[in-house]
């Protein structure tokens, strides 16, 4: 008679231990990545590579889709996959309305965003 | 006997077993059911927040005018100078240190240590609580000292606002629910009411658990860093 317990997921803990340490690391680089102001694509491409490393094995470790079956697998990451379409298609239609805006509507291009150091100074001088 | 021929199941046989699971003529599912049922619920709640990340996505491209400095709005200062971020980065490693624990608390529901499991459930709910305070004292900053409104802020683009207190509201709010669902599991289990019924419900808990830590690595990467 198969007992519940051998039905679960029971794993050894040294992988528990081993993939906690590699998500603080890799949250520390990835924290790493504003701490030392990196910019543009490289800011880009670390930042979505961690998060994709953190999520990958918080999902297939630690929610222990690594060892489901993969009817389970697929009814859970399945339907999420159909999203990138829909953020594909907002993307493209976003940068459309943002053109627009600059081209037709006179935006400005170059305006730069204020600084909360620049904010608390600009009150003080109206004081 | 379905119980027995559910468990004789090898855990993962790739298409072949795919292919059985949805052509058998019985359950699909080779899991409890209320972990088949946390699942697609979580799938639900994936949709609602990838709503929220994509609409996000849309107003941030579509806005001109420019989108504030999360990494010095987010500053912190001890005593020197402010350091970047630095309030985020700390939450952040309170809720991975809060996913391994669950982890844990997880791992020894299954080997039926009662103490051990309710230890690492209660000190997953401990990280969660301190997360959602430091979120308070995140909000409370933002709305008191830099008159960040959901509808405007000095500094930028007012849908700055409107992101950040949607996103991370709604977010805080499945924490908060965590840490009670988190006690209340807690609690059953310190009662006896899965002694006999077996320890799923710590790794259903766990899943919800994790979810919520899986839904912050997004926010921090694409609301925070980028």
């Amino acid at each position: 008679m198969a007992s519940s317990d051998t039905a679960g997921q029971q794993h050894p803990l040294g992988i528990y231990y081993q993939v906690w340490i590699l998500l603080f690391l890799v949250s520390a680089a990835s924290y790493a990545v504003d701490y030392f102001d990196a910019q543009g694509a490289l800011r880009w491409t670390l930042v979505i590579v961690f998060m994709l490393v953190k999520a990958g094995f918080i999902i297939a470790i630690f929610m222990h889709a690594f060892w489901e079956r993969l009817a389970l697998c697929l009814t859970i990451l399945g339907p999420p996959g159909v999203l990138l379409l829909l953020i594909g298609f907002m993307a493209v239609e976003g940068d459309y309305t943002e053109g627009a805006r600059f081209d037709y509507m006179g935006h400005d291009r170059d305006a730069v965003a204020l600084t909360p150091a620049e904010y608390h100074a600009s009150l003080e001088e109206e004081h | 006997m379905s119980e027995a021929a559910a468990t004789s199941i090898a855990p993962n046989d790739g298409v072949t077993g795919l292919v059985d699971d949805w052509t058998a003529d019985k359950q699909a599912y080779h899991v409890p059911w209320g972990k088949a049922m946390m699942w697609i619920f979580l799938v639900s709640d994936t949709f609602i927040f990838t709503c929220f990340l994509t609409g996000y996505l849309n107003v941030r491209m579509t806005t001109t005018q420019p989108w504030p400095p999360q990494s010095e709005i987010f500053a912190l200062s001890f005593g020197g100078a402010p350091i970047p971020l630095i309030l985020i980065a700390i939450m952040t490693f309170v809720l991975i240190t809060s996913s391994g624990t669950m982890a844990l608390a997880v791992n020894y529901g299954y080997r039926r240590d009662k103490f051990k499991t309710i230890v690492f459930i209660c000190l997953t709910a401990l990280f969660g609580a301190t997360f959602v305070g430091m979120q308070a004292f995140e909000w409370t900053k933002l709305i008191v000292d830099e008159g960040v409104r959901p509808w405007g802020n000095p500094f930028g683009a007012p849908q700055f606002g409107s992101v950040f207190f949607m996103v991370t509201g709604f977010h805080g709010l499945h924490v908060s629910a965590g840490v009670i669902y988190l006690l209340w599991v807690a609690r059953r289990i310190w009662a006896g009411y899965y002694d006999k019924k077996g320890f799923e419900i710590v790794e259903i808990a766990g899943l919800y658990w994790h979810f919520v830590d899986l839904v912050w690595v997004f926010i921090f990467a694409f609301f925070y860093l980028l």
